[in-house]
């Protein structure tokens, strides 16, 4: 049973942990806590079951068609709406209420286009993968590959290649880093394709697990995503990923039994909140973050 | 008759915006006077809500009784949540509080014993018994009917909530211009300054949020009243954005602004509705339900771009930042 809720954990987490890595590297480098993120996700998910069920591609092909077609929805916003706010010197709480706003019309829009009924991809729902005592939906198993894979490519990039190198310039000081010769429009578009790219990523993977869903679902992953963000210490990418394996696991087994009963299963998004004040209280700057300067 | 012509159709709307004043006021005084951003406001008018109608339903209550408790109950909550919290920094805040909301509402959809779950309230008696917590309010707007000479108990809800809101608003406006309320915006403008002056900063914070609480207990408890029945749905995250556009449409940092922006705001909403002219009718009413949605996002996002002060906010006192 522990094995069972630590695999479950384990992809659930990974899939928070590619959207939190979306939501640190955007509050990194624009200062902006990405509300409708949440809503990109959905975006991407039915992007990814247009292609797959309606125009009947293979699953793979829609995944990848539904990371590029939000990647571009996320780069179009980018002339559209951030930086027109960017100049006119909006702070937190101007970019904070756009992308509160900017959720309303997406998850809408959606709704518009697409209808309330619930939707699911072209996946098997009985195939089981066993692994000792561990059984693995077929969806599950898809998910945490390719989440693992996906993670750790973020990792290198974000660690060894020079735009990852200049992003994490430009996140932890913005002005020294355009000081330093750094083209910080470029590295502002980068993120958004970066973002985006997880984002539907995250999106498609969640929806493959929950195996049906409808418009609001981006929405309700968002607080997980940004209790796991906040856990890593909000604008480190690599506190987001461990932050979102954390949260995942650790929402997961608190329903184990043996832990004095378990919590209710319906609680669970209730123990990830939990999670997030607790952690602030206790740490204000999240697990990995560090006391910053405003 | 078109619905847009019909009186009672306008008194509900009245109604529903003299609910959303008293409810965006309480934000208000968060945000507009301390400065703080409170985006789970819709929680305490939750609380007060239920905390109403379980006294009465459960514990047998008068609902005059009942109402006061639920005001203070909301406060109280505001007060526990503010200890805990009011020392992140400010978009920690913002987050803490939008997670405490979802877990009032999680709370109210799983705990049928207490609240009756995700039917609402309808489900709050034991099996076989009428959950109704509105008989005796439901007795005092007829008599208020009765004395007032109206047609109807919406229009005799009007009256009432109207001047409720009204006073509400006067006292807000009033206590801004006291010494307490000169310290509260000096926090809101630089906090160290004022900290620095001997102000205990942390306690005027606590209590506009107690205050602001309150004022979404007062909120719930005649959302409570008008609709005699609700459920955990009623509270989601999209009302706490529907009075923070209120207050931005209005202008931050203004008493009077609250209900002349719940006032635009419930004629765009609600009045949207029954548009019955093309492009409108293009679409069918579930359809327009979302388009409704989409244009209160537009409009938050063009105020945040074109107007950050609001309709009567002075730009030299408080733009968004």
């Amino acid at each position: 049973m522990f094995l069972q809720l630590l695999a479950n954990g384990l992809v659930t987490g990974a899939i928070y942990a590619l959207a939190a890595v979306g939501v640190s590297l955007i509050y990194g480098i624009l200062r902006l806590v990405h509300f409708a993120y949440g809503d990109v996700m959905t975006f991407g998910a039915y992007v990814g079951v247009l292609c797959n069920m309606t125009l009947g591609l293979d699953l793979a092909l829609s995944v990848v068609l539904a990371m590029l077609a939000t990647a571009a929805l996320s780069v179009v916003l980018e002339p559209v709406l951030w930086m027109p706010l960017r100049r006119r010197r909006a702070g937190f709480m101007s970019l904070f209420l756009a992308s509160i706003g900017l959720a309303l019309v997406l998850r809408q829009a959606i709704f518009l286009a697409a209808g309330p009924q619930p939707r699911s991809f072209d996946v098997d729902p009985f195939k089981v993968h066993t692994l000792g005592s561990v059984r693995l939906s077929g969806a599950q198993a898809i998910a945490i590959v390719i989440a693992v894979v996906v993670i750790v490519l973020v990792g290198l990039m974000l660690g060894l290649t020079s735009i990852g190198r200049t992003m994490r310039a430009v996140s932890d000081d913005r002005a020294l880093a355009a000081i330093a010769g750094v083209d910080t429009g470029r590295v502002v578009l980068l993120t958004w394709v970066v973002a985006g790219l997880l984002a539907a990523l995250a999106g498609v993977l969640a929806a493959l697990v929950q195996s049906s869903f409808d418009p609001n679902f981006g929405f309700a992953l968002l607080l997980p995503v940004f209790a796991a963000v906040v856990l890593g210490g909000i604008g480190s990418a690599y506190g987001a990923l461990a932050g979102g394996l954390v949260l995942g696991v650790a929402t997961e087994l608190s329903t184990w039994e043996s832990l004095g009963g378990g919590v209710d299963p319906v609680y669970k998004p209730v123990v990830a909140f939990a999670v997030l004040i607790l952690v602030l209280l206790l740490r204000p700057n999240g697990l990995l973050g560090r006391a910053q300067v405003a | 008759m078109s619905v847009l012509a019909s009186g009672e159709f306008w008194a509900f709307v009245g109604v529903v915006a003299g609910i959303y004043t008293i409810l965006a006021l309480g934000l208000q005084v968060e945000f507009g006077f301390a400065g703080l951003l409170n985006f789970g406001h819709v929680a305490f008018m939750a609380i007060g809500a239920y905390t109403m109608a379980i006294l009465v339903v459960k514990a047998g209550l008068s609902t005059w009784l009942a109402a006061p408790i639920a005001i203070l109950a909301a406060a109280v909550a505001g007060v526990l949540l503010g200890v805990t919290t009011l020392r992140l920094r400010a978009d920690y805040f913002a987050i803490v509080t939008i997670a405490f909301s979802e877990i009032v509402r999680y709370v109210a959809t799983n705990e049928d014993g207490l609240t009756g779950g995700s039917q609402g309230t309808i489900n709050l008696a034991k099996t076989g018994e009428a959950a109704d917590y509105n008989v005796e309010w439901q007795r005092f707007e007829d008599w208020l009917q009765g004395i007032l000479h109206v047609g109807s108990n919406d229009v005799a809800m009007l009256v009432l909530v109207w001047a409720c809101a009204l006073s509400a608003t006067a006292l807000v406006w009033l206590a801004i211009r006291t010494p307490w309320g000169r310290v509260l915006r000096a926090i809101r403008e630089d906090e160290d300054a004022a900290r620095s002056l001997g102000k205990n900063a942390f306690g005027y914070k606590l209590q506009a949020l107690a205050i602001g609480s309150a004022l979404a207990g007062v909120a719930g408890v005649f959302y409570a009243w008008q609709f005699a029945f609700f459920s955990p749905g009623d509270f989601a995250p999209l009302l706490t954005f529907f009075a923070w556009m209120i207050v931005i449409l209005g202008g931050v940092g203004r008493a009077w602004a609250v209900p002349v922006g719940a006032l635009v705001f419930g004629v765009l909403f609600a009045g949207t509705r029954f548009f019955d002219f093309v492009p409108f009718t293009w679409f069918d009413s579930a359809e327009r339900a979302y388009l409704r949605l989409i244009l209160i996002g537009l409009v938050i996002i063009g105020l945040v771009l074109f107007r950050p002060q609001g309709i009567l906010g002075r730009r030299e006192e408080l733009v968004l930042e």
